[in-house]
């Protein structure tokens, strides 16, 4: 995949794609169209999304993550996203922040996920600089021992995305949709939801967040703004998107394997 | 961890399979310290996607390679083809999914899969505890031996190994 980037004063160029309330669904296909068929490096900020949703990883079981039948009685929607990592349900307090780079972008950087997260993780550090005992561990983004972000990646053969959903709010009913996951952190010791994460909006303002995020960015890239229209132009007409809504009858035959699993 | 790592590629560079989650102990410990660290086995060929190739006949097995595992993590699922499918030498056919991150599989020769290691659906850490024995991904019937002229020899990965971790 050929390369394009733009260098002044020693700085690759991002676009920097500032989004607001666009559904988080819209956000993954543009990302993963991004990812697959761009080939110029992408911040993309969206604050928050409209309606509460749940987004598993790639390889996330419905039956062991989420307390479906609620899930199906309130109609909550489910997607399953392109990249790995865990369940996260987000909202309007939900804030956005995607990276998608050619590999050979940031130098020195090996487009491997340890390496990927250690830089993201830098980046942010500058973000909370003086606001919060900031730091990554055990591959989470956490203020103190509490997660405040959950964030995933994917990548090809030249290019790599990685992605973070900031817990800048949250609805503590919400919570209730998803199960103590199996594959959980050791720092997590069996904490439920609520006494794991921890709300952003504590530790520093929404506007404030976004405008630090973007200078962290501006920090290491030529940033360039670009609209949703410029997206969508650079985009590929033949690639589709692997994440997609799961249907309602695909939870209830989950109910069906986590009930049939309990009985054997 | 460390020690499983340790053990996997001393038996790979021994061509011995170990048990999965085999802990080096006692003999293998001095034959460990003088390995290198990532092992790369005689008889595959390599792509600079670090992936590998087993060539029998028309027939091509392919895995990811240990330097792969080793800077993937540990492997927790594995997206596989379906058997028919068509892949073009360089371009994915799966993913792995580790440490929160997919990773696209690329194949290194192009033709049809004739079989996918449907052990790795409950197993994926096949991948890191066996990458060239028990860890392989698919095998391919393979449309041109012409391709594999594309691909590095053994002394050549290792090569371009060293020099890709040198840089970073």
């Amino acid at each position: 995949m050929a390369v394009s980037q733009t260098r002044n004063l020693g700085l690759p160029l991002i676009n920097l794609l500032r989004l607001k309330g666009v559904p988080i669904l819209q956000q993954l296909h543009l990302e993963e169209r991004l990812l697959r068929t761009s080939s110029d490096n992408w911040c993309i900020i969206n604050d928050g999304t409209i309606d509460p949703t749940i987004v598993m990883g790639v390889s996330g079981k419905p039956q062991e993550l989420l307390e479906i039948e609620s899930i199906l009685r309130d109609d909550i929607p489910v997607i399953r996203r392109f990249t790995g990592g865990g369940t996260v349900i987000v909202d309007q307090g939900t804030i956005f922040v995607t990276f998608i780079c050619n590999k050979d972008t940031v130098p020195g950087l090996q487009s491997y996920p340890q390496p990927i997260m250690s830089w993201s993780s830098l980046l942010y550090k500058k973000v909370f600089q003086g606001i919060g005992d900031f730091r990554l561990r055990e591959n989470d983004y956490v203020l103190g021992d509490r997660k405040f972000g959950g964030n995933a990646q994917s990548i090809t053969k030249n290019r790599w995305v990685h992605h973070t959903s900031f817990l800048w709010d949250y609805e503590i009913s919400n919570m209730g949709y998803l199960k103590l996951p199996k594959r959980a952190p050791e720092y997590r010791q069996a904490r439920d939801h609520l006494e794991f994460i921890c709300r952003m909006k504590d530790y520093i303002s929404r506007s404030s967040f976004i405008d630090s995020t973007i200078e962290a960015v501006g920090s290491e890239f030529l940033l360039r703004s670009a609209e949703l229209e410029d997206a969508h132009c650079t985009l590929g007409s033949k690639f589709e998107p692997s994440s997609r809504l799961l249907r309602k009858q695909e939870l209830g035959e989950a109910i069906f394997k986590s009930l049939t699993a309990s009985q054997s | 961890m460390a020690s499983r790592l340790w053990a996997t590629k001393a038996a790979s560079y021994l061509r011995i399979s170990v048990p999965y989650r085999g802990f080096a102990t006692g003999t293998w410990t001095l034959l460990i310290c003088l390995l290198p660290t990532n092992a790369v086995i005689k008889d595959l060929k390599y792509a600079d996607s670090h992936e590998w190739v087993k060539v029998e006949g028309n027939s091509a097995t392919v895995g990811i390679t240990d330097h792969a595992q080793d800077h993937l993590g540990d492997v927790v699922y594995v997206e596989l083809p379906e058997e028919g499918t068509e892949v073009t030498q360089g371009a994915s056919f799966g993913a792995v999914e580790s440490v929160k991150a997919t990773s696209d599989i690329n194949s290194p020769v192009s033709g049809k899969v004739v079989e996918v290691n449907s052990k790795l659906n409950d197993s994926p850490g096949l991948v890191n505890a066996s990458p060239y024995e028990n860890g392989w991904i698919i095998k391919v019937e393979m449309k041109s031996a012409d391709e594999l002229t594309c691909l590095m020899d053994p002394d050549q990965y290792s090569k371009f190994c060293e020099e890709e971790d040198a840089k970073h």
